[in-house]
């Protein structure tokens, strides 16, 4: 497929991106060719995205051109970019939650009769019928909030198709999908380069890159640092590419030696936001010195399971003991005082407070504690302090530790949370989905800190929906469907294939 | 079986208004076969009390559903009825003193939208700062003793106005009056049916979004926050040059945070604040009647609490039970 005869529809030439501390992009040069799919990889920060909102238009590049379909363009908004034939379909979605399908499609390039009187049938009209054309399966009428991630991003990229893109950048589209979602995302993506469509995909999912892209782009710290073909390249060449140096995929671990029960759970029932049961009747032990790994399609009630467990959700029936405590009515804060350390899976939600510095956000469960406070007087010094240890320590890449969580890049945040949730004293460790968003060289480190807890006698509880994570990570495989644990296999019997029947709820 | 779940939800969505719909009008009839007068004048006096609230309320949803905080519609509607009541004096022509009022109401809008938007300042105090302004600057410009060639007066729509009940009580209007009433159809109509209402709700709600599909948010907010000034000025148009012919200090009183009251029992819809407008200016027609018919032996102070004690009752059990615009109260952000 790839020759030079293509035409090149999209070109970045030495763009350079400053932000207060921070080179974002540095002289990068990006080429994408008419009906390819450009993978870009790089490490959290590496400015992936802030390369991508300037071909959006939604930054400002402070040096570089930037061509589309052969013309050098000012891109002053995102209406500019629209116009050009780019779509963009963002890390966090942008989405209206309490419009319709098409009410979301068609906002800002409405269908209007008259003196802008709105013709919602008309936009439902043609949502179906781009749905037709490109297999975006998605009702028009439903209300975006009531739909689950994988079709909201299929609105996503109906907006994009609708307003006549045929350059789409994807950043970061498979983050939040299930496995399932994923695969049929790549049908997608294939169906509409084979219609004449280019595509930047943005992951950091190496097995992705190699399975669907045709050609693969690297940034390192905010520069180029070259092209591979997905032919030729593998997993560790890319890796290394993208960090600098070897990375080892497969996390080294010795066999667990679990010592008493930290954490056991009886008969537990827990409802979802809707009040429907979403965990119903699980029991389970974790020992100190294990990983205990939940393994199962994402929604089949791992999320409520967590919350309650943490003291975020209220527990219907059943019992939980920590560390020999009866904790089954415990606030988040007794939780955390008890030894229980929690990297929740929505990190903006659950995780960091955006507003506040990293520093701040790192004292976030002890800042009333010694040495960060005596009564009601905080000492930022010992907090600053602390701070600035662990962004040494965790390689958190940030221009300060006075700078605000939302600045940061979606790994970086991630890491902003480990870090916080690793550097105190620790008995139950629960983890959901530790490493999503984050590049393979810290998903490396993060694993190796989790194999560090768990040899130091901290009892973990992973969930994940990657199923390498799980299978590479965990001690015991505990599959959950549809809000039980239908079984628990020891990690030398919990074959890939045996755990994806499980999860998919036939009985093994 | 589809026809049945259709009156099911036609029963849950309409069904209480629908309700509540029926026992006003049976109650209105029966009052009426009682007493003919006293329900035409009491029913008259709803209709005109509820203008400046309505006015009010269409001026705060406008700002609130493109994600502006407007707690200055008192001292818009207050500096309006001032610069109305002036241009009056001055110039003689009612329409010129409406325009002069709805001009200031759009002014002070630019004022709160330039604080709030483009300063990104707290809009709480954006707001306090207008109403200070208005409360200041009326009270030190305020001569008394100036007077006018009168007020707008009815313009009786023919036959129609001679019907007996409703059309006495809706079709025997000063201008103003009318006009709300057209505006309350045209907001919500804008708001729900065109380009422009689905444009300010997305940038109340996810401003982001909005601006990625090309929408700019500050245009948005800017010039739905001036044209609720302006409305907003007509309302204060009203009090000084229809309800009453002179402007009086603090003459407002309140109504612009009756307004609000107004506004969030309305759920942010004009239909909706109409209604509850209707209901406020009813509370307060049944004051001055209870006051002046002197039936009942209440002591007046109390009486005169009522539309105040209804804005106490809506505000305590409403508010945080009506769904906010997300980015309500937020400045938007780029880069
Ligand atoms: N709005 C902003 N203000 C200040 N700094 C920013 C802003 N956006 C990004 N940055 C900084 O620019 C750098 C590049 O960030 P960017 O979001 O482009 O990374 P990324 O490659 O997309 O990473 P990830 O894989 O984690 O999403 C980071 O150091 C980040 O902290
Ligand atoms: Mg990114």
């Amino acid at each position: 497929m790839s020759d030079a005869s293509k035409t090149i529809v999209l070109e970045a030439r030495g763009i350079t991106k400053r932000f207060p501390g921070v080179l974002a992009n540095d002289r990068v040069d990006l080429t994408l060719h008419k009906g390819e799919i450009l993978a870009l990889l790089g490490e959290n920060g590496a400015g992936k995205s802030t390369l991508m909102n300037m071909l959006y238009g939604l930054y400002h590049p402070d040096e570089g051109e930037i061509w589309i379909k052969g013309e050098k363009v000012a891109l002053k908004n995102p209406r500019d970019a629209i116009d050009r034939g780019i779509g963009m379909v963002h890390q966090h979605f942008q989405l209206v939650p309490v419009m319709t399908v098409a009410e979301n499609v068609m906002l800002g390039s409405e269908v209007t009769r008259g003196a802008g009187y709105l013709d919602v049938r008309e936009a439902e009209r043609q949502v179906r019928k781009l749905s037709q054309q490109y297999g975006l399966e998605v009702d028009p009428t439903a209300v975006v909030e009531d739909l689950p991630v994988g079709t909201q991003q299929r609105v996503e990229i109906i907006k994009a198709l609708y307003r006549h893109a045929d350059v789409l950048i994807l950043d970061e589209p498979t983050a939040v999908l299930t496995p399932q979602e994923a695969q049929e995302l790549f049908r997608i993506m294939r169906d509409l380069t084979n219609q004449g469509v280019s595509i930047i995909f943005i992951t950091h999912k190496l097995k992705e890159v190699l399975a669907v892209s045709d050609r693969i782009g690297v940034l390192r710290a905010g520069q180029y640092v070259g092209t591979a073909d997905p032919k030729t390249a593998t997993e560790a060449s890319l890796a290394e590419m993208m960090v600098g140096r070897k990375v080892i995929l497969q996390v080294e671990k010795a066999p667990a030696q679990p010592g008493e029960a930290v954490l056991q759970v009886k008969s537990l029932y827990v409802k979802d936001d809707r009040g429907q049961t979403a965990v119903a009747g699980i029991d389970l032990t974790v020992h100190a010195g294990e990983i205990l790994g939940i393994a199962g399609v994402q929604g089949n009630g791992q999320r409520e399971l967590v919350e309650a467990l943490t003291g975020i959700r209220p527990i219907e029936e059943g019992q939980v003991t920590i560390a020999g405590q009866d904790s089954t009515h415990f606030t988040p804060r007794k939780n955390t005082e008890l030894g229980v350390a929690h990297i929740p899976e929505d990190r903006e939600k659950h995780g960091l407070v955006m507003a506040y510095s990293l520093a701040d956000n790192m004292v976030l469960n002890n800042y009333y504690q010694k040495p960060y406070a005596s009564g009601i007087v905080m000492h930022n010094d010992a907090i600053y302090a602390h701070g600035v240890q662990l962004v040494e320590q965790f390689d958190v890449r940030t221009p300060s530790v006075m700078t605000p969580a939302s600045n940061l890049s979606g790994g970086n945040k991630q890491k902003v949370i480990v870090a916080r949730e690793f550097s105190r004293p620790t008995k139950l460790l629960i983890a959901a989905q530790p490493t999503r968003g984050i590049d393979v060289g810290s998903i490396e480190f993060i694993h190796k800190q989790i194999v560090a807890q768990r040899d130091e006698g901290v009892a973990v509880l992973l969930v994940s929906a990657e199923l390498d994570e799980v299978l590479g990570l965990a001690d015991r495989v505990a599959v959950m469907f549809d809000g039980r644990i239908v079984k628990t296999l020891p990690i030398t019997e919990a074959t890939r294939e045996r755990v994806g029947l499980l999860m998919a709820g036939s009985e093994a | 079986m589809e026809s049945s779940l259709n009156v099911n939800n036609w029963l849950r969505r309409y069904g209480f208004l629908s309700g509540v719909l029926v026992i006003a009008f049976v109650i209105i009839v029966w009052r009426y076969a009682v007493d003919p007068q006293v329900t035409t004048a009491v029913l008259a006096s709803t209709l005109r009390q509820s203008t400046p609230l309505v006015l009010g309320a269409l001026c705060g949803l406008l700002g609130e559903r493109s994600g502006v905080v407007n707690i200055g519609i008192e001292g818009q509607m207050l500096l309006a009825a001032f610069i109305g009541f002036l241009a009056s004096v001055y110039t003689g022509n009612l329409a010129l003193a409406i325009a002069a009022g709805m001009l200031t109401g759009a002014l002070m809008g630019l004022l709160l939208a330039f604080m709030s938007v483009t300063l990104k300042m707290d809009q709480i105090i954006g707001g306090t700062v207008i109403n200070i302004l208005a409360i200041g600057l009326t009270g030190y410009f305020y001569t008394a003793g100036l007077t006018t060639q009168g007020k707008l007066q009815p313009i009786p729509l023919g036959p129609l106005a001679d019907i007996p009940l409703f059309g006495r009580v809706f079709f025997n209007n000063p201008p103003i009056t009318y006009a709300t009433l057209i505006l309350v159809m045209v907001v919500h109509y804008v708001l729900f049916f065109t380009r422009w209402g689905l444009r300010t709700r997305a940038v109340g709600e996810h401003p982001s979004a909005a601006d990625t599909v090309g929408i700019n948010v500050f245009t948005i907010r800017y010039v739905n926050v001036i044209i609720g000034g302006a409305i907003a000025g007509l309302a204060g148009a009203y009090l000084s040059l229809e309800a009453v012919g002179s402007f009086e200090r603090l003459m407002t009183n309140g109504r612009g945070f009756v307004a609000l009251a107004v506004m969030l029992f309305g759920k942010r819809t004009p239909l909706g604040s109409w209604g509850a407008a209707l209901l406020f200016g009813f509370a307060s027609a049944l004051q001055t009647q209870l006051q002046f018919g002197g039936e009942i032996e209440i002591p007046h102070q109390f009486i005169g609490m009522l539309p105040y004690l209804l804005t106490i009752l809506v505000l305590a059990g409403f508010v945080g039970r009506t769904r906010d615009p997300k980015a309500l109260g937020q400045p938007y952000e780029t880069e």
